[in-house]
């Protein structure tokens, strides 16, 4: 039994099918990346998975329980965190409050969740802006933030959203070492990315969407090799 | 001075006050300011930390007013009881409400707060056996002397003072000011918005319910109008934390003091006094205009004004 499992999930928005007949599994201490073009499903997908949306059809299961349904703030609490592809920092709150405000889910008093959010910090690397109110941070730090809130949650699961995008190539390095790292503890990961390289540098396996439909599954080197996801990127011959 | 004496210093202070020979006139202006104060920061910790805005508030004044009065009407019981019997019956509206409201974003929620301020009072205006309708509720007050009511309210206001920075420093605090910030997120981090929406509007509700118990007690009459009113109560409060500083521990209680003051001189005045709730508009305008954050919110900026007007 997978860690998670998609089973047949289809969501649809009025008459568009945003995601159809979708399955497949993701295996405890793997990185799997979810890729796939523009409009493909894939943020549905994490939607559907962490609860914002209930699935039209179809079932998602972690650790053996069903979750499709459960509210974000139960799935959460049951080990399965996210982050957003737009960035949602708390604006307002300094960077250490955002992570504290995380941490209190699996910590009983103050200096608990004190201790627990700026050992993260500073495994994210954003010890040092820990008093910068988030509103002002680059977005570099910004995408690091999101991903610390989630792991202050102490997950078993981690759903990244596009952590890479935007980032300068230096930025891009760093948050390698971290989904690195977060691997090395044995968090599994499931992400979507559209930078190429880091894709193929990190990922165990791969799933495709496109249009709503797994396209294929493998692992780096089946995907690359893959002409029918070679024509979903680049179009096919008319 | 070491700077945190200033706390217990201006604790002393207030509570000397009353025994400086003040007169009467000026002891009412310091209770209604430490009324208003205390509904200001119940109003804050809902609207201001955990950013739902309400237009209701004065559903739950009311409620608290009319707690106190009743018993007192009716049965002859102290009104002072009135703050015992409004908790359980301010925070089962409180959860009411919040069934009701919470589920809304945004200015639906405003609206349909708005709508529950107003409708318990047209409800107040028609039970006529148990209210008394626009006759309103007369109670025999427990003392002449006006200092009682001072130390009343003062224990009142410093309680929901500490009891505020108690909150806002614990896992509560955090997870009100993360829902304001982004009620997405917070829920994706696995707080339970819903749950803690409703934990801050019902604190928020019985410590308003509290103010408004005091107000029967002190004044000694209430009516629909007054106590359940949009314009008084409801709109005044928000007014309070706007002007003193939204989400900052202090901004009621200079709001308080600067709503009171000015409501006394506006209605002072010939011919405009009348028109104090438009000119209350004006100010509260001005102020989103020009001190988005209220005067505590907003000192630096304030200070720099008046830096740059004094040649250097």
């Amino acid at each position: 039994m997978s860690l998670l499992e998609v089973n047949q999930m289809s969501m649809f928005f009025g008459g568009l099918a945003a995601l159809s007949g979708v399955t497949f599994g993701v295996e405890k201490g793997e990185i799997l990346a979810l890729i796939g073009p523009n409009g493909a499903g894939k943020t549905t997908l994490f939607n559907c998975v962490n609860g914002f949306y209930k699935p039209t059809l179809g079932t998602v299961s972690f650790r053996g329980q069903k979750i499709s349904g459960l509210e974000p703030h139960v799935v959460c609490r049951m080990g399965l965190a996210r982050t957003f592809q737009v960035v949602k920092p708390l604006q307002r709150m300094s960077v250490l409050d955002n992570v504290i405000a995380s941490a209190f889910l699996r910590t009983k008093t103050r200096a608990e969740a004190v201790d627990l959010a700026t050992e993260i910090l500073e495994f994210t690397g954003l010890l040092e802006d820990r008093d910068v109110i988030s509103k002002g941070l680059p977005l570099g730090k910004r995408k690091r933030l999101e991903i610390a809130r989630a792991l202050a949650t102490k997950p078993e699961m981690i759903l990244l959203d596009e952590s890479f995008a935007g980032l300068n190539p230096a930025e891009l390095d760093v948050s390698i070492e971290i989904i690195r790292g977060i691997k090395a503890q044995g968090i599994t990961i499931m992400i979507i990315e559209h930078h190429m390289k880091v894709i193929m540098s990190i990922s165990d396996r791969i799933v495709v969407l496109n249009y709503g439909q797994k396209i294929a599954e493998g692992s780096p080197a089946d995907i690359r090799a893959n002409p029918l996801v070679v024509e979903a990127y680049l179009g096919g011959e008319a | 001075m070491n700077k945190k004496y200033i706390p217990f210093i201006l604790i002393g202070a207030l509570l000397v006050l009353p025994q400086l020979g003040l007169s009467s006139y000026v002891l009412h202006i310091l209770i209604l300011a430490l009324m208003w104060a205390t509904a200001g920061m119940a109003w804050n910790l809902l609207g201001g930390y955990c950013g739902q805005v309400s237009f209701g508030h004065a559903a739950f004044f009311g409620m608290g007013a009319y707690c106190a009065g009743l018993l007192a009407h009716h049965y002859d019981i102290t009104p002072w009881l009135g703050f015992l019997v409004s908790v359980p019956v301010v925070a089962a509206l409180a959860l009411v409400m919040g069934f009701i409201v919470l589920r809304l974003r945004g200015p639906y929620f405003v609206l349909a707060t708005l709508a529950i301020g107003e409708l318990l009072r047209i409800i107040a205006e028609n039970l006529v056996d148990l209210t008394q309708g626009n006759l309103g509720v007369l109670i025999r007050r427990t003392w002449v002397d006006k200092d009682p009511y001072y130390y009343v309210i003062l224990a009142l206001a410093l309680g929901t003072y500490f009891l505020i920075q108690r909150i806002m420093a614990s896992r509560w605090g955090y997870y009100f000011v993360a829902i304001r910030e982004d009620q997405d997120a917070a829920e994706s981090l696995g707080i339970n918005t819903t749950l803690y929406k409703t934990i801050a509007l019902a604190i928020s509700a019985v410590i308003t319910g509290f103010t408004g118990a005091f107000y029967m007690n002190y004044m000694g009459y209430i009516d629909p109008q007054i106590v359940f009113s949009l314009g008084d109560i409801s709109i005044v409060m928000i007014m309070v934390v706007m002007v003193g500083g939204v989400a900052t521990p202090l901004g009621p209680w200079v709001g308080a003091v600067i709503m009171v003051i000015l409501a006394e001189w506006i209605r002072s005045l010939p011919v405009i006094g009348t028109g104090y709730q438009t000119l209350f508009g004006i100010l509260l305008i001005v102020i989103i205009i020009f001190l988005p954050n209220g005067l505590v919110g907003d000192l630096p900026k304030i200070k720099r004004f008046f830096k740059k007007e004094v040649p250097a």
